[in-house]
This record gives structure tokens, C-alpha cells and sequence, in this order.
């Protein structure tokens, strides 16, 4: 099977839920299915590292296809201290509670407590600010951040990772924003940096156009990602639609994340984004958790999506 | 011919006279007006009411959504599956709410 037709192959296989692996080298993407052997020989190159990405836990919600959201959040836990190598650390795309509800916060805290990792970094959903503007999620989470604010910056192993906010508008607008402060921030963040360095970015709501009448965009990703041009390899995580979308455009592949509670629509094929109401086993196809490997030299990065069901 | 008419005009006074009295027994027996969210839609999105008049909003999703006001005069917390939220409208004037996970929804209640 040539390169063209197995992505072809896989990419539908990811709307369905199942374990795959994305390989980008300098931004192009290859892909295979996961396999142990596969992500042993990906972790046997020096230098090699790996993360998680969890998004949207919604602790919080019941319905229909979840009857408890921090039991799944539990196994989604247990999944990745499963992982046959420990990540390096964890990525929260928000969403971690489900409308601020009462108590939801620390649920999560106390779940995440158990995941074996040095760390977990944390950008906001809607979900988590839009009762108090964000007052409890930054008493909690600005801390090291940039003015408290939640967005922020760090190095590991080569690899630039940012964490923007891009939820503290949607209030007004409904759609995802980074306000101008922000893109200035990130001009002089990565402006020191070498167009070879990988750089990888997290946000809740997608950084690129997956389906505006629903929100599903963030109004001002473009003049952020411009900074971005210059460098071979960069990778956006999202969170926000409960579903794995991805997207390459140049040197940049996009890639939204599965929720751990519920699923939601894919674009445009329901009346509103809600939940999907289906039963719970057929839901747990549709959730879980991503597994990121970079293996450095030639920039490769490796993204699993692997469904709790 | 006159006295019939007499009678149909005294008989349609009458019957004007009782739907007044059942219409004013309705009013104050009737339970609160009602917006119902479904589908990120406020329905009816706009309602009119009378001065002192109680609203109250009932979420139909499974995704929470809020009643807020746009001037700030009021606000829902997130309201799950079948959760309401309820508020007295004491002035006169036009407010307008939406939801504030889903800024797109938008409402209107006119009181009068």
C-alpha cells in the first residue's frame, strides 16, 4: 500500500475512533497503525519523548452517552499510565468541567493527581470561564503563566510547546479569540527561536476554520500562525469538538483531540453541536485520549488517538 | 327583527362580559410563561409579557446553556437537562439575553 493510500485508509479509520499513528517529517505526514513494535522502534531513538493530550473531561456531565464523566476521566488515566513509555507530560485543552459546576475542578485535580507524569499544563475551555470570567480557573492554573493569564511557554528537549487562550471572548462573539496582546506575546516568544525547531501549539477551540456557523474557529488564528511560517514543523492541538479532525496546511498540521466524556457531531450533520445521543458503549468509540511522540533529527511527531471503547 | 337584535347584542354583551371574567380567572391561575431551549434555540425567541410577569426558561438539551442578560441585569448559571431559571420582570422595556457558552442564541422579552 503506497503512502498516499494508507493515509487515505487511516484518516477514515480516525473518524471512526480507532488507534492510528501520524508521523510528520519537516510537516509532511506519513502514517501506520499503532502497533507495541511500532511505538517501541519510535521510542528506541535517543532523545525521544512523549506526551498526552487529554481534552474536553466535562466532569460534571450526565447524559444519554455518559452517565458519569470522571469515571471515564478515571480510565482515560489508567489508559495512559498503561502506556508502554511514561509521557513526559500532560496537555489539558480544556473543558475540564462542565459549565463550572460546583466541586468540578477538583475532581478533575484529584483524577489527574493519579496520572503518572511530572506534569499537567492546563489551557481553559469555554466550560471553565464563562460563569466568572475566569476567576477560579486562574486562581488555579495562572500561576506561572504569562501575567497570570493563562497563556505560556516552555522548552522540552528542543521541542517550543506554547499554550494559548483563546476562550475568554467567546463570550461576546461565539467563536474562538486570541485578542491582540496575546498574538504580540507570541511574536516575541518565538522570535529568538530557529526556523528548525519544532513548535508545538495548544489551544481549546481549533486555530484553523473547521465549521463556523457552529463557533468551531478562532477569528484571529491566522494573524498568530503567520509568526509561525518560518518554522519546518508545527503541530496545533485543539480540543472543543469532540472529535478527531486534522488538517495540514504547509508546514503546519492541525489536529483536534477526542473528549474524554461525551462525543459530539461531525460539522453540519446535526441541527446544534450537543452531545451525541447514543448509548454508552457505542460512545466509548468516540472518546479517549492522544498519545504524542517526537522523535527528533528529523522532526518527526507521532500522534495516537486511541478510543476508551 | 329589532328585538332579536336587541337580544343578540345584550347576549353578545353577556358573552364578552363572561370571557373578561374567565380571561382575568385564566390570567391569574396560569402558570408562568415559558421559554423552552432546544436545538441552542430560545422558542419563542421573542416574548411579551405584562409588568410583574415571571419567565421562566427550561433547558431541553443534554449541553447546558445560560439566560443572560446583555445589559447585565440578570444571569443564569448553567442550566443542565431540564433545569430552569426564573425571573420577575417588575419594569417596563425591552431585554435582551443569550447564552453564554453559546453566544449565538439570542432571546428578546418585551414587557409591557
Amino acid at each position: 500500500m503506497d503512502r498516499i493510500d494508507r493515509r487515505g485508509f487511516l484518516e477514515c479509520m480516525a473518524w471512526a475512533g480507532t488507534g492510528l499513528l501520524w508521523t510528520a517529517a519537516g510537516g509532511v505526514l506519513s502514517s501506520r497503525m499503532i502497533s507495541p513494535a511500532g511505538a517501541a522502534e519510535a521510542n528506541a531513538a535517543p532523545g525521544t519523548f512523549s506526551f498526552v493530550q487529554i481534552s474536553d473531561t466535562h466532569v460534571g456531565f450526565k447524559g444519554q452517552a455518559n452517565g458519569d464523566a470522571a469515571a471515564t476521566l478515571r480510565q482515560v488515566v489508567d489508559r495512559i499510565n498503561a502506556l508502554p513509555t511514561a509521557p513526559a507530560f500532560v496537555l489539558h485543552t480544556g473543558d475540564q468541567t462542565h459549565a463550572q459546576k460546583a466541586g468540578a475542578f477538583d475532581t478533575v485535580a484529584e483524577i489527574l493527581k493519579g496520572v503518572k507524569a511530572e506534569r499537567v499544563f492546563y489551557v481553559p475551555g469555554e466550560h471553565d470561564v464563562f460563569l466568572d470570567g475566569g476567576q477560579e480557573y486562574f486562581s488555579r492554573y495562572g500561576r506561572g503563566t504569562v501575567g497570570g493569564r493563562g497563556w505560556q511557554s516552555f522548552d522540552y528537549k528542543g521541542t517550543h510547546f506554547v499554550g494559548l487562550v483563546n476562550v475568554l471572548k467567546y463570550k461576546g462573539e461565539g467563536v474562538g479569540a486570541l485578542g491582540d496582546e496575546q498574538i504580540e506575546w507570541l511574536e516575541k516568544d518565538v522570535a529568538p527561536l530557529s526556523a528548525s525547531t519544532p513548535v508545538v501549539i495548544f489551544a481549546h477551540v481549533p486555530l484553523w476554520a473547521v465549521y463556523p456557523p457552529w463557533g468551531w474557529t478562532t477569528e484571529d488564528a491566522a494573524r498568530a500562525l503567520g509568526y509561525l511560517e518560518r518554522f519546518g514543523s508545527v503541530t496545533v492541538l485543539n480540543g472543543h469538538i469532540h472529535q478527531v479532525l486534522r488538517k495540514v496546511e504547509g508546514n503546519v498540521t492541525f489536529h483536534t483531540a477526542m473528549s474524554t466524556a461525551f462525543p459530539q457531531p461531525a460539522p453540519g450533520a446535526a441541527p446544534a453541536p450537543g452531545p451525541l445521543k447514543i448509548p454508552e458503549g457505542e460512545a466509548r468509540r468516540m472518546i479517549g485520549v492522544t498519545d504524542v511522540t517526537y522523535v527528533p533529527g528529523q522532526h518527526p511527531l507521532a500522534v495516537v488517538d486511541s478510543a476508551l471503547g | 327583527m329589532r328585538s332579536r337584535s336587541r337580544v343578540a347584542i345584550v347576549g353578545a354583551i353577556m358573552v364578552v362580559a363572561g370571557a373578561a371574567l374567565v380571561t382575568a380567572d385564566v390570567r391569574a391561575a396560569a402558570p408562568t410563561p415559558r421559554v423552552q431551549i432546544h436545538e441552542f434555540t430560545f422558542a419563542p425567541a421573542a416574548l411579551t409579557v405584562g409588568v410583574g410577569t415571571t419567565v421562566t426558561w427550561v433547558n431541553g438539551d443534554e449541553e447546558p446553556h445560560t439566560v443572560t442578560s446583555r445589559g447585565g441585569l440578570f444571569a443564569s448559571p448553567g442550566l443542565d437537562h431540564a433545569e430552569v431559571f426564573s425571573r420577575r420582570f417588575t419594569t417596563a422595556g425591552t431585554y435582551e439575553y443569550f447564552c453564554a457558552l453559546h453566544p449565538r442564541m439570542t432571546g428578546t422579552v418585551i414587557v409591557r
